[in-house]
């Protein structure tokens, strides 16, 4: 199950949103199969009755008062985007 | 007057409320070792100016009577933590230029208890590495030298902390530790390294790996060195939902020297298959130091370590993968686009451009084991199989105090090496990547020398939020093993 070929790289590379020439997706085919191969030894591992352990902190995620806490930054939220205006960040146009 | 930077904290702090010298002085002399040692780019950022400000602020406060836990002490940051208004990269192309708004909590803790920065240390991209090799501004150079006098990785990923410390340049540095990111650096380099508890200090504010195993620590020369800074860094946050509401102790005064009657265990499992001579030889002169002290030493059995990676290169990928899907060429960071391209096309250019070639293969074999059809196979398989790691801790430590291993299974070793196969190169942390999947506090000690005079360190791996035995028994081993080599020789 864990041999990866080039056309499964190009789908994961699109789903990462990454851009991947097509020697790229050779060499990663690679690269992925032989992380997945290491990996693979956690098949013989009985887990039976065995929660997943998604967090070890021992304590219940706290809530706090619905209420807004910070804001009128705007500046600072926008100090850092390659592209903005009028107080907004630029995007490509994503309608038609 | 002594060179000050081979002071180590401790003798700073107490020369400093002495008066023997200021912090202007202190941070002058590490701000000139820093500018002296550039050859190891230990630091992708230095703030010699803002060190020298928060020196003179330091001073000033320390004259009004107003002396904090780190007063006047001058220390790197990784580049992983956020400083308001100065570069914050992850040590990746994507995040060049970034300038944080905020500063992160540990950074906020530490200054507020005086610490003076000296600059923003190098380290793998987005903390993903084992030798920082894989440094967007360049690989960090090891101060320590082997026979053959090649240049040798420092360890990662907190590569640059390590170097600056342990070459001077530093007094004590942060380090952030996923899977053994404070703890391997710190055993290649020959200084003291501390992944605390998941949960002692908060995440908020550091760049975002892996969430569920991410924790920042203290890098420094000694034990009580690090039971310092770590009372200075450490606490709740309520800004970090997972960060403990627990008071934090005074970490020093666990520094008792005595572990008569402590139970330490010590793994069978750890002793794996090709490890060279001179680790099992270090481990056992470590127990018979321990033994000696007076503790009792007892055979404990970790059933599931050989696992451990397996499920570490499932899990913290698949959080990477998450976490980085921030990096959208949109609020920061770079981007790149051009004329008529979609949103998509801007997204896959900007990561294809900003992330290197490690991170990119992480976020692909997170995205991976977490899409549909292999979810349950790979992802949610390592979760069971990391909970019956977390299990096999909490049954050892039912018999014994803490938990004494190597550090890493070599030496540091040649830049270059290990870079024809990632999984090679993930084989550096078979021994720091079980305490990190169960969350737990790890301590490495230097305690001797390779067969090529390079150091080595010990572990010791501790109960949750039990850090104060840890430090304790880390104290000891110390002492005992009297580790007094330096990469400048006698002299140091």
């Amino acid at each position: 199950m864990s041999s990866l070929d080039k056309e499964t790289v190009r789908k994961i590379a699109h789903l990462s949103r990454i851009n991947v020439s097509e020697e790229g997706l050779v060499e990663l085919a690679g690269d992925l199969t032989r992380i997945l191969d290491f990996v693979e030894e956690l098949q013989e591992v009985d887990v039976e009755g065995y929660a997943p352990l998604t967090s070890v902190a021992d304590l219940t995620l706290p809530l706090r008062k619905d209420e807004v806490t910070d804001g009128n930054i705007q500046q600072k939220v926008l100090a850092n985007a390659p592209m903005t205006d009028n107080g907004c960040f630029v995007v490509p146009k994503v309608i038609e | 007057m002594t060179d000050l930077t081979n002071l180590t904290l401790a003798d700073a702090r107490d020369g400093l409320a002495k008066g023997d010298y200021t912090s202007v002085e202190l941070t002058e002399a590490h701000i000139k070792s820093m500018e002296a040692h550039r050859n190891l780019n230990a630091f992708i950022t230095e703030t010699p100016e803002k060190a020298i400000e928060m020196a003179k602020a330091s001073d000033a406060k320390r004259a009004k009577g107003e002396a904090g836990k780190m007063e006047g002490l001058p220390i790197a940051i990784k580049d992983l933590f956020c400083t308001e208004g100065v570069q914050t990269t992850a040590a990746s192309h994507i995040l060049e230029g970034f300038k944080p708004q905020y500063e992160s909590t540990v950074t906020a803790n530490l200054f507020n208890n005086g610490a003076v920065m000296l600059g923003k240390a190098n380290l793998d991209e987005f903390a993903m590495g084992s030798s920082n090799t894989s440094s967007y501004y360049g690989n960090v150079i090891n101060p320590w030298k082997g026979k053959d006098g090649k240049d040798l990785v420092p360890g990662g990923s907190s590569g640059g902390s390590a170097a600056a410390v342990a070459a001077h340049l530093a007094l004590a540095a942060t380090g952030t530790d996923t899977g053994g990111s404070i703890r391997q650096p710190a055993s290649y380099c020959g200084i003291v390294g501390l992944k605390p508890t998941y949960g002692r200090c908060s995440r908020w504010g550091v760049v975002a790996f892996a969430s569920s195993l991410d924790q920042a620590g203290p890098m420094t020369k000694t034990v009580r060195d690090a039971a310092i800074m770590l009372g200075a860094m450490a606490g709740h946050d309520a800004k970090d939902s997972t960060s403990a509401p627990m008071a934090v102790p005074d970490f020093e005064a666990a520094l008792t020297g005595d572990i008569r009657g402590m139970k330490i265990g010590i793994p069978k499992e750890y002793r794996v298959d090709g490890m060279p001579e001179e680790i099992n030889k270090l481990w056992d002169n470590g127990i018979a130091m321990l033994r000696d002290a007076g503790a009792e030493v007892v055979d404990v059995t970790l059933p599931h370590t050989k696992y451990a990676l397996g499920t570490y290169y499932i899990v913290a990928p698949a959080e990477a993968s998450s976490n980085l899907a921030r990096y959208d060429g949109l609020r920061y960071g770079q981007r790149v686009m051009d004329e008529g391209d979609s949103l998509d096309d801007m997204y896959m250019k900007s990561r294809a451009a900003g992330f290197g070639k490690e991170v990119q293969r992480r976020i692909m074999i997170g995205t991976y084991v977490l899409s549909a059809g292999y979810y349950d196979a790979y992802y949610n398989k390592a979760l069971k199989v990391r909970r019956r790691i977390y299990e096999d801790f909490a049954t050892a430590f039912g018999t014994v105090d803490t938990i004494l291993a190597p550090t890493a299974p070599s030496a540091a070793f040649a830049i270059g090496d290990n870079e024809d196969d990632p999984v090679k190169m993930y084989l550096n942390d078979v021994f720091t990547v079980p305490a990190s999947l169960a969350g737990l506090p790890g301590l490495s000690v230097p305690t001797g020398l390779s067969a090529d005079g390079l150091p080595l360190g010990l572990q010791l791996i501790g109960k949750p939020f039990d850090e104060e035995t840890v430090l304790r028994v880390g104290g000891v081993l110390e002492s005992a093993a009297n580790f007094t080599a330096t990469p400048f020789g006698q002299e140091g």
